[in-house]
Formats: structure tokens, sequence, C-alpha cells
């Protein structure tokens, strides 16, 4: 069991609001991803969730019981921190049974559950090794091994990847998809990689300024996002968005429309410009064009290699069934 | 800064080194030759450097002279407590300034330190007092407990500052993983923080034991610890040189060796944790 | 990491250790002040009633009161200076590749580890003596007259005895910060055509900063209070008395309480004068 509700969470810092008034349920077994840019208060949110920071006004309900007050201790969670925060005088397997030491477990249920988790973990070939001898993701793994031997009703995690390289961060994403899907415990996990959230997530919170701009499954947050913040975070590369006469066209006040939306055609485009950067990746090429007539550059994905360079003339065609309107506020029309 | 240089600079530069470090031991290696001369050797014009008569009579005559050991014991045993009982009591409030910071935090880390500045001699009188009621005078427990108080604002500016160095995150893992406070100050904090709280531990033992106000103004015989044994010699003895320095050597030689033994923390605890 | 717990957790480990330091700030304190504004001569009878303030104009109008201060800021000032300077000096020279650095550290450190009584009193007799000391060999080596250090340059003297008591440590946490500084910025500069001398002012000097902050101010704590230097080699003859010395001369050599009373009121104003400047600065510089 896992279920995580706030009701009503505010967060200040001093004077300082970081967090209005929040409800948010974090259903049992779900996989929920707190998305947002630097200082959007998602760690804030999760450290409030761990009791790591006393919240302002309101209540968190952990399985139907009130954990306002509770210490971390007792909320029956587990951490797993952004810079592993291992023990570093301890050995892997000291590291991992902290947590049942501290719980007065006996020694051989300790050495069972252990074991258990080096297994799951791969970690037996330097479980007497100290963090310190260990690779960012043997780090990794050790840190998760210690979270999952507590048998937590729920997962936190804190920018868990963040400290990896990015083949590494690729590797351990699989891996903790596939551990969640092997426990099925809730796991909450922070990042502000929008890319991690979109493939690891059940569902998506997108934070700004400690308010939640939208929750939802990644592809609801891709089609519809809620509006002109949702819609510039989520997806690579980002959605264009275009104001002005353009969007006036459409009565809005911003149109937004995804580069993979976008077609290249050879004549008889909506949008004729010049070719700025053009990343060629292979599989696909960005192209950034300028001269369309429009405040904003814009960038287009055509799939495969298509043999256009800097200062070629292009011509652009939006889907229009694609395009996403947004009101003088930001907020999505239809 | 690992920088390769041609060897003619690097010879040159540690020609001059080594110049100006021995420059800077020669009067320590004096005195511990002088140690060893006669009397008559020790004076001679020109000064001897090595070529003299080695002998131990000088350390001889001092131990006949004075209880040595006695001197010794009572240093041991000033600065030892003295150092381990301000670490019981610094070792929670650095924790508390380190990882639970207020606004307050630097005001009192600062009053703290300010303390030290209050001349010494403004309350000496008011010290020797309060000693004299309480049957303090000479007693190496009135000592242990003032060098204590010299010193807790050093050690909890060190410890605070070593404590600092150590991510909150490890503590708030071991919260999360049901440490109590106590746990967490026992099993996390305390061993990763050894290195640090060595540091403190051998600078402030040897900040107490080179103590020199408190020491001479508040003991008489029995409580005497070795900067009272030296200070005996001031004058007129100070112009028999061998002794003298038979008598220095014997003041010194302990930390000396310690120091000699525990470079890299002393190295560690001499930056006062203050600078990385 | 800051729940209500924790914070009144923290509140209650800091307490022991603010509470003594608190006490051994305030009642030593408080007797001072009382003792200041009574005639208090312990062996002529003793405490005879209020003063008024007769003991701080006493104390401020005598002709040793003003000359004391000097002394004091001299010392200090002078200390400050040449461990600062040559301990940058050492440092960067320390810094560079050389043979037998940690040997050459070692030696570097050792007088630090001397006691204030056994260097003063090494210094004293074994190099200043005007007769037998190591300078008046050399001296005479050269065919000078020997110096009387301790009176004819007593004050030179003095600070370069705890000069050299002091050089250890501000080399040390010098070199220490000179060691963390980042080469790649020197090599930037050094791409960028800065001569070593505007390499050492632009870069280097501006880093160590901190450093020589935390030099000042652990050293300037600890010279206002030397004692055993003086005590030891002038007694506080010949122009070196220090108003801490000068002080510990009314209390316990003319057991004039009341009177060196007063004088550490002054002593504790002007030290609380100096730590409210330093302070200002460290605080700045501490995070």
């Amino acid at each position: 069991m896992g279920q995580i509700q706030l009701k009503q969470v505010t967060k200040s810092f001093g004077d300082v609001q970081v967090i209005p008034p929040l409800d948010l349920t974090i259903e049992d077994g779900e996989f929920t991803v707190f998305v947002g840019p630097s200082g959007c208060g998602k760690s804030t949110l999760l450290r409030l969730i761990a009791g790591l920071e006393d919240i302002t006004t309101g209540h968190i309900e952990i399985d139907g019981t009130d954990a306002t007050d509770l210490v971390p201790a007792k909320r029956g969670l587990a951490m797993v921190f952004q810079s592993y925060a291992l023990y570093p005088h301890m050995s892997v397997r000291k590291n991992i049974a902290f947590p049942l030491r501290m719980a007065k477990m006996d020694k051989a249920e300790i050495d069972r559950r252990v074991n258990a988790a080096a297994e799951v973990l791969n970690l037996a070939d330097y479980i007497d090794r100290r963090p310190g001898q260990l690779s960012g993701g043997q780090r990794q793994r050790v840190a998760i091994g210690r979270a999952i031997v507590r048998e937590p009703s729920a997962f936190l995690f804190d920018e868990p990847l963040s400290n990896l390289d990015a083949a590494l961060r690729v590797g351990m994403r699989m891996e903790i998809s596939e551990l969640h899907k092997k426990l099925a415990t809730t796991m909450v996990y922070v990042t502000h990689d929008q890319v991690e959230a979109m493939t690891m997530a059940d569902k998506i919170v997108v934070l700004q300024a400690g308010v939640i701009e939208q929750v939802g499954s990644p592809l609801e947050l891709y089609r519809t996002p809620r509006n002109t913040f949702v819609a510039g975070f989520i997806g690579s590369p980002k959605m264009n968005l275009i104001t002005g006469e353009e969007a006036a066209k459409h009565d809005a006040a911003t149109i937004g429309i995804r580069p993979e939306h976008i077609d290249v055609v050879e004549s008889g485009g909506t949008w004729t410009g010049t070719v700025g950067v053009a990343e060629h990746l292979g599989s696909d090429t960005f192209f950034h064009i300028h001269n369309t007539g429009l405040a904003e550059t814009i960038t287009v994905r055509a799939i495969g290699d298509v043999n256009l360079t800097h200062g070629d003339t292009i011509q652009l065609t939006p889907r229009m069934d694609e395009l996403h309107r947004f009101d003088a506020d930001g907020l999505r029309i239809g | 800064m690992a920088r390769s240089v041609t060897p003619r600079r690097k010879l040159l530069n540690t020609t001059v080194a080594w110049a100006i470090g021995l420059l800077i031991f020669f009067p320590i290696l004096w005195t511990i030759l002088t140690s060893f001369k006669s009397e008559a050797e020790a004076i001679a014009a020109p000064p001897i450097f090595l070529g003299f008569d080695w002998t131990l009579e000088n350390y001889r005559i001092v131990m006949e002279r004075s209880d040595y050991g006695r001197f010794l014991w009572n240093s041991i045993i000033i600065a030892g407590l003295s150092t381990i009982l301000g670490c019981i009591i610094a070792v929670p409030a650095a924790w508390s300034m380190a990882f639970v910071p207020s606004k307050r935090t630097k005001d009192i880390l600062l009053w703290m330190l300010s303390t030290k500045m209050l001349p010494a001699v403004g309350v000496l009188y008011p010290i020797y007092l309060l000693f004299i009621k309480m049957g303090l005078l000479d007693s190496r427990a009135g000592l242990v407990v003032v060098l204590m108080l010299i010193n807790l604002p050093i050690i909890v500016w060190m410890l605070y500052t070593y404590f600092k160095e150590i991510p909150g995150e490890i503590l708030e893992a071991a919260r999360m993983d049901g440490a109590t406070l106590r746990q967490e100050l026992i099993y996390v904090l305390t061993p990763m923080a050894i290195p640090g709280i060595a540091s403190t531990l051998l600078l402030n033992f040897i900040l107490a034991w080179n103590e020199a106000f408190w020491t001479l103004n508040l003991t008489a015989v029995n409580a005497a610890p070795l900067t009272a044994f030296i200070a005996s010699y001031s004058s007129p003895e100070g112009l028999f040189f061998a002794k003298l320095s038979a008598a220095s050597t014997m003041a010194i030689a302990p930390i000396l060796i310690l120091g000699w033994f525990s470079q890299k923390q002393l190295v560690r605890g001499l930056t006062f944790g203050a600078v990385k | 990491m800051a729940t209500k717990a924790s914070r009144s957790a923290a509140r209650l480990m800091m307490a022991p250790a603010v509470i003594l330091l608190l006490g051994w700030m305030l009642v030593p304190l408080i007797m001072t002040l009382w003792f200041s504004f009574r005639v208090y001569l312990p062996l002529r009878g003793g405490d005879q009633g209020w003063a008024g303030f007769s003991n701080y104009t006493r104390f401020v109008t005598s002709s040793a009161f003003w000359p004391s201060i000097q002394t004091t800021l001299i010392i200090v000032l002078g200390v400050l200076a040449i461990t600062v300077i040559f301990g940058i000096l050492i440092a960067l020279l320390l810094d560079q590749p050389i043979w037998g650095q940690g040997v050459v550290r070692i030696l570097v450190i050792a007088p630090f580890f001397v006691m204030p009584t056994v260097s003063a009193l090494v210094w004293k007799n074994m190099f200043m003596d005007p007769v037998n000391g190591l300078f008046a060999h050399l001296w005479r080596f050269f065919g000078a007259e020997p110096v009387s250090w301790l009176s004819d340059a007593s004050m030179p003297s003095i600070i370069m005895i705890v000069s050299w008591q002091w050089l250890p440590f501000a080399t040390l946490i010098l070199l220490t910060a000179v060691q963390s500084l980042d080469s790649e910025q020197l090599e930037a500069a050094e791409m960028d055509g800065a001569p070593w001398i505007k390499r050492f002012w632009f870069i280097i000097l501006p880093h160590l900063s901190r450093a020589i902050t935390i030099v000042i101010l652990i050293q300037t704590i600890f010279l206002l209070a030397i004692f055993a230097e003086i005590f030891v080699t002038t007694g506080g003859a010949f122009g070196t008395r220090t108003l801490s010395y000068l002080i510990f001369q009314r209390v316990l050599e003319s057991q004039n309480v009341g009177l060196g009373s007063a004088g550490g009121v002054y002593a504790i104003i002007l030290a609380n004068i100096i730590a409210i400047f330093l302070m200002r600065i460290v605080g700045k510089n501490l995070d």
C-alpha cells in the first residue's frame, strides 16, 4: 500500500511562500514524476512528503492516515538522494543494512534482505567495498538498494540521475522503470528533465513556482497541454510558440506547433524562410528557420537526413489538426 | 597546482625553501644542540655548532632540581582533559550550527569567538577570587575548566567548519533510514567527521599545552604544568644556557614529537578548518 | 533539514556551550565592573568602599596609559604585517615543486609548537643576550658593536619573537589557500599575457583574501592577549608595557584591584572595538 494525499499543503520559508495551497493524490503503485524548471518547488514538495521539512499548513496522508506530524522514519517511505547520500565510512553491505539495523531487525533477517537486494541490483561483486571506490552508477544502485530493503510503502527519488553521464542515465532510467514494474510500489520521482518524466512516468505533475500547472499521463500532457508553460516544457525539441498576427489568424493570443508537426514542402508552404542552424542527427534533422516573417525562430523536425544547409530557403506547412491555441492568459482554447 | 618547471628552477626553489625552513627552525635546533653541551661550550665564542662533547649532564641536573615528571603529568592532564571536555560540549553545538542553521547561527558563532577577545587580565582578579572561594586555586580541576572555556569557542568553530563539509543529505538519509538524533550523531556524523575531530583535538591540545597566562597565574606548586616549570628558569638560571636549553627541550619535546607523528591532522587543524 | 523537531533539538544541543560561555563572560565581567568602582586594596585594608569614577580617571590619566595602548597596537600591527607578508611569500615558495616539501613544511611549522615561555626565554638568552647571545657573536664577527636587544631595541625584539611564533600559522593557512587555487585560472591569465606581478595582484591575492582575513582574525585574538613573551623578556620595561601588562601590574604587582579593574574595563572596551571591527570583516567573508 502506498497512497499519498496532499491536502491544502503550503510551505513558507520565512515570509516567502514557496508552495501555495496545493492538493494532490498519488495513487498506490503509481509512478509519479514531479517535473519543472529548477526552483519550481518540486524538491521541496518531495521533502515535505518525506518529512524532512515541516509543512506550514495543510495535511499529508499516507494510506489514509494523517502523517503530517510524523518524523521521517515513521512514515514508511524510503528516499534516494541526488548525491546518493551513502555513508562513506561503511561498506556497501553496511550501507544497505543500516535502515534495518536502525529498525532493530535480527541479524539473519538483515542478511537475508541485504542479499536479496544485492541480487536484484547486481551489487554482489562490490558488496564489501566502500562507496568511495564505486562508480557513479554503482553508487546509484547502492542507494536504491538501501531504499528497497526497508520494503517501504513508497519510494521517493530526488533527481537521482542528474549526477550520471548521459549513457549511464539512459541505462539507469530503464532499471528504475523495471524495478517499478517488479515491485509495483508507489514511486515519486523528481526531475528537471522532461525526457525522464516522459519515459518513466505513469503520471506527470508539472510544477512552476510551487503551483501545479498540469497533472496527467505523459501523452495527455503531450497532446493537450493545459497552458503555454506545459506546452513549452513537455516535448523535445520545444514546441514553437507563435504570437502576434499569425496567432490572431487562428483567434488566439498564442499558437503552438510542435517541430514534428511541421512539414517541409517543395512549394506552396504556409511559411517561407531561410535555414539558420541545421542539426543533422541522421535519423532526424532539426532546422532552425529565420526570416519567415514571424517574430519567432521556428524549429522544424524532418525525418531522415534532409539535405538542406545554412542559408538555404525552405518552405514549411504546419499540420493544422496538430495546432494548439492559447488565450491571452496562456490557457488552452478548445 | 602541479606545474612542471625546469630542473634548474626546481633546484633554485628547493635551495631557497630549505634555507628559509632551516632559518625558521634554527632556534629550536640550536636549543636542542645546546642542551647537550657543557655550560662552557654553550657560551663559547665563536659558537660551536656540532663539534662539542655531547653530554646528558644538563638533563640530569634539571631533573634533580625540579620534579619534571609532575609538571609533565600536570600538562598532560590539564591539556588533555580540557580538550576532551571541550569537544564533548562542542560536538552537539557544532552539529546544531552546521545542520540546523538559523538566522542567528552566524551571530552566535561570532559571539562565541568574541568571548575569546575578552582580555584575560581584565577578568584575572575575579577569577582569582572565585578560585580562592571555591578552593580551586592551584588545582588541576580549576585549570581544566578554565582552559576548556577559553578554547571552547575555537573548538566549536573548528568542528562547525568540518561539519559543514559533510553533506546534509547524508544525515537526512540517516533520518529517513530511521536513525534517532543520537544514532545519527554516533553512527553517521562522528565517524564521518573523525579526521576533523582528530585535528580539533590535536590543535586544542597544543593550544592548551602552551597556554601561559592562566597556567602561570592560577597555579603555584600542585597543579603547575610545564609552562610554569620553564618560567622558573627566567632568571638568573637563564644565564646557564645549557641547562635552560635542556629544560626547554624537555618542555617542548612532547608536543614536537606529537606534532611530528600527526603532521597531516595537524596541518588540517592548524588551518582551523577554515581554509580548504 | 529544518523541521520543528530538529530545530528544538538544535537549541537544546547548543545550550551547554552557550550557557557556559555566557557564564564565563558575564560573571567575571560583572565582578570586574563592581571592583572598578571600589577602592579595593587586598593587602592594604581590602575593600574600602565606593570610589566613584576615580579609578577610571586615575587609570587614563596615569602616564603609562596612552603609551601602553600605543605599544599594544604597534605589537599587534607589526606582527600582523610581518606574518602576513612573509607568510604569503613563503606560501608561494612552498607551493612550487621542490624536493623534500614535507620536511620543509615541518621545519616551518615547528615554532608553533613551542610554548611562549620557552620561545621567549630562548630568544632572550641564547640569541639576544648582549654578551653571549648568538646575535652578539654575529655582530662581533662583522666587527660591529653587539646590541642590547631587549633594552635598546625592545619593541622590534618583541615583535620579532612573536612574529617567529606566529609565522608558521600564517604560512600554513595561506599555503592551504594557495594550493586550492585553480591552476586553470592562472594558466588562463598567463595565456592572456598577464605578467607574474599582475597574476599575483589580480588573481592570487584576491583568492587569498579569505585566508588573510582568517589569519588576521585569529592572530589578533591571540596577539591582544600576549603575556608570557613580555613577562619573561622585559617584564614590561623599556617601553614594552602593553595595556594587558599594565593592568596585570596594577592588579598583581601593586595589588590595586580597583584601579586594575578599571583598566580591565578599558581593555574590554578596546577589545570590543577591535572585535566589532574584525567581526564585520569576517562576518562578510565567512560564507
